[in-house]
């Protein structure tokens, strides 16, 4: 297929934002993970041994939080919420089940997009928030004890959120075929874009 | 007296594994420190620091004889003065600060790295440093505001009840030292029946709310105080008067624990399930070609 059957969905740039996060990420949940369940404590051998993951862990929360502060910035304004996301998530059970066929034509996201993209805003978020106050290193000094317990709690419920997400958010895009190139090539077919997101090909179409 | 190898270990962080259960006949210990007595002299800081070889920075003094002004990496113990004015009386009210060495240890309970907090069949929790990883999670599961994190190396330091000296029968070092005999050490049985005659004595000399502090809220502690104002511990440079692991503390490394895995596992098998009932989302020809007329009608 030559560059010209394609659509072209996100620039060089946005995808090394995104590789950035991605990764960080899946770093920051693997290493969280070890401190968070003995059973999982193996995974810190991953990162140089137990003190290695720990003080290694926040560093790549601040890279999380500052790529991801990127991505929001570019992508909010295609993220909020109009009537159709709500159509769209009436029919949830239609979606899933691969009948997408009387559903309205969706712009660039459509509405599990777009709460994939709010909940991780508000989660990375919180998750910063209360990773500084655990970080005893630098901030120990700033909050009480019953504040840092508070923020523990904070941090492993907001980290269980932001992983299950995640895994939603992978899972789609392994499964709707197609979708990973957006990623890895920045492009996504016609056939692709005809499908899932006909409002934004048409607008796409239609540009100069 | 136990001989605190591993076949003395009667918890461990972070690990699944069930401990040694063949010895039965453990001793519990307990450290009585009898507040009444005290004079203050910190003979008992002088041990400590003496015996496990440790050095205290030279600090600066906050006008008290608090001295220094907190337990820190180095000082596993402090003595804490509270003045305290009660009509036309004053009572220096001297507390020996340190670890309690719970029976239902919350740093032990909130620490993530298997084998760097452990308690002993005799009660005694030890933190085994070289399996420490600096996290400072401890501090948060403690009531009692204990543990403390080294700047230099980033482990964590507390009183060990000089579990070294006990285990080949010894009484803790600061016990040692005490010129008043203001802190027994024995078992903690023993220190109870001695608690009592002490309460007596207190008693009938007019202290009519002198009791024992081992508060249950933590199981008892194996460090525990003879009070005069047993109804106030918090009289006492803050002693907690009913202290328990936080329910913040209980949610993290209790429930939370469980339940996260489950769902995070739930999701995996979800999305492995609907993958192979469903098949992949695929993109038709018929929307290949609608694609490309819109597009202009080229095909491809
Ligand atoms: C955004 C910035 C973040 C910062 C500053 C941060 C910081 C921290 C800190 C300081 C700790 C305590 C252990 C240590 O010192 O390493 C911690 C623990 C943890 N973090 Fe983060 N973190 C961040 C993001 C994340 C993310 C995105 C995840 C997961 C997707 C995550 C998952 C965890 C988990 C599971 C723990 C263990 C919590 C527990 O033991 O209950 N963190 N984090
Ligand atoms: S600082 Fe050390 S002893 Fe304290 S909880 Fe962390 S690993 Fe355990
Ligand atoms: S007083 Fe604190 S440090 Fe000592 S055993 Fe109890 S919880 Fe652990």
């Amino acid at each position: 297929m030559s560059e010209n059957n394609v659509v072209s969905r996100y620039t060089t740039a946005a995808r090394i934002n995104h590789w950035i996060t991605a990764v960080s990420l899946i770093l920051l949940a693997l290493s969280g993970m070890a401190l968070f369940h003995p059973s999982l404590y193996f995974l810190t051998n991953l990162f140089g041994g137990g003190q290695m993951t720990r003080a290694v862990h926040p560093w790549i929360g601040v890279v999380l939080f500052f790529s991801f502060l990127g991505l929001f910035f570019r992508f909010f304004t295609l993220n909020l919420w109009n009537r159709d996301d709500t159509v769209w998530m009436k029919n949830l059970g239609a979606v899933i089940n691969d009948r997408e066929e009387g559903l309205p034509e969706l712009g660039k996201y459509n509405a599990g997009q777009k709460l994939v993209f709010w909940g991780q805003s508000i989660l990375i978020l919180l998750l910063f928030g209360s990773g500084l106050v655990l970080w005893d290193v630098y901030f120990e000094a700033f909050t009480s004890i019953d504040q840092k317990r508070l923020s523990a709690v904070v941090h492993a419920l907001c980290a269980i959120g932001a992983i299950l997400i995640w895994i939603v958010h992978v899972y789609a895009a392994i499964w709707v075929k197609g979708t990973l190139r957006a990623m890895t090539r920045g492009s996504v077919t016609r056939g692709w874009s005809w499908k899932h997101h006909r409002k934004w090909f048409r607008q796409e179409v239609g540009k100069p | 007296m136990a001989t605190l190898q591993s076949l003395d270990i009667r918890r461990r962080s972070a690990s699944n594994e069930a401990p040694p259960q063949i010895r039965q006949n453990a001793m519990e210990v307990a450290k009585l420190i009898d507040v009444s007595k005290c004079i203050g002299c910190k003979a008992c800081q002088a041990a400590c620091l003496e015996w496990n070889d440790l050095k205290q920075e030279i600090g600066y003094t906050d006008g008290t004889y608090n001295n220094p002004t907190d337990l820190t990496p180095a000082s596993w113990t402090v003595m804490r003065f509270t003045e305290y004015e009660h009509g036309d009386d004053l009572e220096w009210l001297i507390r020996k600060d340190g670890c309690m060495h719970c029976d239902d240890p919350g740093c032990l309970k909130a620490c993530p790295a298997p084998g760097a907090i452990v308690q002993y069949t005799n009660g005694i929790v030890d933190f085994v440093s070289e399996n420490c990883i600096g996290c400072g999670y401890c501090v948060k599961g403690c009531p009692f505001n204990v543990p403390r994190i080294s700047k230099v190396d980033r482990k964590a330091y507390k009183c060990t009840l000089c579990s070294d000296r006990v285990s080949v029968g010894q009484a803790p070092a600061c016990a040692k030292a005490c010129p008043t005999q203001a802190i027994y050490f024995g078992s903690k049985q023993d220190m109870i029946v001695h608690a009592e005659h002490r309460i007596t004595d207190l008693k009938s000399r007019g202290f009519k709310n002198a009791g024992l502090y081992n508060p249950p809220g933590v199981g008892g502690t194996h460090v525990m105080y003879v009070l005069h104002h047993a109804d106030k511990p918090s009289l006492y440079a803050g002693l907690p008067d009913d202290p328990k692991i936080s329910p913040m503390v209980g949610l993290w490394k209790g429930i939370l624990k469980p339940i996260s895995l489950a769902a995070i596992a739930f999701a995996g098998v979800f999305g492995f399930l609907h993958y192979i009932t469903k098949g992949p989302n695929e993109v038709s020809e018929a929307d290949q070609r609608k694609g490309d007329e819109l597009a202009g009608g080229k095909h491809s």
